[in-house]
Parts: C-alpha cells; sequence; structure tokens
C-alpha cells in the first residue's frame, strides 16, 4: 500500500513530513553555509562558489516555503494533543512565525543581491530576475535585516525543538512522533 | 528711487569684483556632476576593477598669478562606494574594507603646492581614510580655465595618486597584485 501523501485530522501524510524534515535541513545548512562564506578569504577556493550554492538553495527554500504555505491551508491540519490553551496558543504562533520567516529570509537575501539590477543564477539552471532594485542602500538594508532574521529564525527554530522534545521525553505525547512517522 | 538703489548695489558688485578675482574661491560643481573621483584597483593581477564615489564635495582656491597659495579641501562620503555592483559594495563598505559605519567619510585638505611645469604641479595634503591620515602627494594638472557660456567663470584640475591600502589600515588580502590602489580624479570649479 502506498504512502499516504496527504493530511488527515489526525496524522501528517508524507508531503507535510518530507517538507518540515527536508526544509529544517535547508534551515539549518544555509544558516551555516551563510556564516562560513561571509568570512572566507577572497582567495578561499569556496569564495565564489560557496555564495552561489547559499543563493540557490536559498531560492530553492521560498519556492518550498510558498508550496508548503498552499500545502498548509489546503490540507486537513492534525489536531494538536490535548494540552492547556496558552501551550497550543504559543505553539500555533510559534509555526506561523516560522512560515513568515521562511518567506521573509529568502526575500530579504534576494533583495541584497539584486539590488543593482543583476538576477541571480538558480544553480545553472537559469537566472531568477531582479523584480526591485535601486533602492537608496538596498543591499545594507537587506543585507541587515537577512543576518538578524537569520539568527532570529536559529532562535524560533530551537524553542520549537525544544517544545518538541519536552512533550516526547517529559509529556510522553505523540506530538514528535506524528512529525516522524508516514501512516500507510 | 527704487531704481538708483538697485543700481547702486549693481554698481557696488561690479567694484568689488576685482576684489574676488584675487581671491578665486571655487567650489567643486557636484551639483551638476562635473567632478568626478574614481579609483582602479589590479583584480588578480589580470584585469582592473574601477569604482568611483558618487557623492563628495569640495572647494579651492587657484590664482594663475600665485599657484603656490592654491588650497583644496575635499570630503567624501565612503558610503557612496561604487563599483557597479551591489554585493561588492556592500562588501566594500563593511569591516572588511572601509566600516563606513565607523569612518563615514574621508577627507583631503592641501598643505602644499608646488609648480612643476606650465600647467602641472604636486600637491600635498593630509588625506583621512579609514580613520587613517596620512600625507600624500597627487601630481594635478590644470585642464583649463575660463568664462562658461551662462555668466559664470569656471577652472578645471585632474590629478592622480596611488595609496597603499595597508598604509589606510585596510588589510584584507586581496592578492598581491591588489596592494595599491590608483586614485584619479577631475574637478571643474566655479568661481564664487
Amino acid at each position: 500500500m502506498a504512502l499516504r501523501l496527504t493530511n488527515t485530522d489526525e496524522s501528517f501524510g508524507a508531503v507535510s513530513i518530507v517538507l518540515h524534515w527536508g526544509m529544517a535541513l535547508m534551515v539549518f545548512g544555509l544558516f551555516a553555509l551563510g556564516l562560513y562564506m561571509t568570512g572566507l578569504e577572497y582567495t578561499d577556493p569556496w569564495y565564489t562558489s560557496a555564495p552561489h550554492i547559499h543563493k540557490s538553495f536559498g531560492l530553492l527554500l521560498f519556492a518550498f516555503a510558498v508550496f508548503r504555505l498552499g500545502w498548509r491551508l489546503g490540507n486537513p491540519t492534525p489536531g494538536m494533543v490535548r494540552m492547556p490553551v496558552w501551550e497550543s496558543g504559543t505553539a500555533l504562533f510559534v509555526h506561523w512565525l516560522l512560515y513568515s520567516l521562511l518567506l521573509c529570509l529568502p526575500i530579504s537575501g534576494y533583495l541584497i543581491s539584486t539590488a543593482d539590477g543583476r538576477g541571480i543564477e538558480l544553480f545553472n539552471w537559469f537566472t531568477v530576475p531582479s523584480l526591485l532594485s535601486g533602492i537608496d542602500a538596498q543591499e545594507d538594508i537587506a543585507g541587515a535585516i537577512h543576518l538578524y532574521l537569520a539568527f532570529f529564525i536559529i532562535l524560533v527554530s530551537g524553542l520549537h525543538t525544544a517544545a518538541a522534545l519536552k512533550h516526547h521525553f517529559i509529556n510522553k505525547d505523540s506530538t514528535l512522533l506524528r512529525m516522524i512517522r508516514i501512516r500507510r | 528711487m527704487k531704481r538708483v538703489l538697485i543700481l547702486l548695489l549693481l554698481l557696488s558688485g561690479l567694484v568689488a569684483l576685482p576684489g574676488r578675482v584675487s581671491a578665486a574661491e571655487y567650489i567643486i560643481d557636484t551639483s551638476k556632476a562635473h567632478a568626478f573621483i574614481q579609483f582602479k584597483i589590479s583584480h588578480l593581477g589580470y584585469s582592473w576593477l574601477l569604482g568611483r564615489f558618487n557623492r563628495f564635495e569640495g572647494s579651492f582656491s587657484f590664482d594663475k598669478t600665485e599657484p603656490e597659495a592654491s588650497k583644496v579641501n575635499i570630503s567624501i562620503d565612503v558610503k557612496s562606494v561604487d563599483t557597479n555592483h551591489a554585493e561588492r559594495d556592500k562588501h566594500l563598505r563593511s569591516k572588511d574594507f572601509f566600516d563606513v559605519k565607523r569612518y563615514p567619510s574621508a577627507k583631503f585638505t592641501s598643505t602644499g603646492f608646488k609648480v612643476t611645469g606650465e600647467r602641472s604641479a604636486v600637491m600635498t595634503g593630509n588625506f583621512t581614510l579609514h580613520g587613517v591620515t596620512k600625507e600624500i602627494m597627487i601630481d594635478v594638472k590644470q585642464v583649463g580655465e575660463g568664462k562658461d557660456p551662462w555668466g559664470g567663470y569656471r577652472s578645471g584640475f585632474e590629478g592622480s595618486t596611488t595609496l597603499t591600502l595597508k598604509d589606510f589600515n585596510i588589510t584584507k588580502n586581496l592578492g598581491p597584485a591588489s596592494a595599491t590602489v590608483d586614485l584619479y580624479f577631475s574637478f571643474e570649479g566655479i568661481r564664487q
């Protein structure tokens, strides 16, 4: 029997689960790569390729984020396990905060590279054109926002992770497991 | 009565003009962009990278009959660095290079002017960049001077010098061919 792709009221489908972990991996990978590449010496062999990879994956992350938002809105969301209202309310708030960060981070990064009207090469597949350029100090403002949001998403992801681990090890409920087990 | 007053004012202006000529103060025409500060640095030893500062202001005094008394003051908004690539300009403004948050402006104040030819001279002065002040020498040449078609008087100079980045505490390693940067400027002054 095939794996279930869509969500039900009780469980997450394969698409949601793969998106969740795939994008989590991308966020941490992009964060590490971003810090690494901005510290490279000019003569480092990775000096030009590291930003190229960072930008390409960043643009992919944006595409996945848009798709994920559509998937979330077009699918049932499994109900949370029983917990106090403040807890479920906080969890919901953090989820939507993460969605908005997943959209804003790539946008702010995109606005750095496209500030002079140049597009961004997505791997070597095609060039994503610049849609907004020439704002005064655009690359500096977008750069500062990109950096702060990057630290912020790591902080919020950490909170999200801590909460999931708390549910798993302290409350011993199914919150974490249902994001891991793909139901048939 | 009014007419007489205006006439008197005009006359007093005319009378005062010869006195101004010997002072010969010029404001560099940045508002209409007849002034440029450009730089050129080697890229890996294989080609040149050219850039410019888009915002600066300055003035000079110059008199043909007394060139050694010439004076120049320039202030550059370092943030306005422009190499036709936003990512690179952002990098140039960062701590790796100009650190514009700490050192937003660069300044040049002349201290001497030595005539070396009919239209050429060597200007010495203090140049402050990246928080470091250093005496530099600039080869300058008068390009021309005279009346403009709109009732003013203009005088233009060009000049060049070579700066060593390390001298100004810019230590980012760009390779052995890129330790120095050539500066070129062309300034058109409007006599005040």
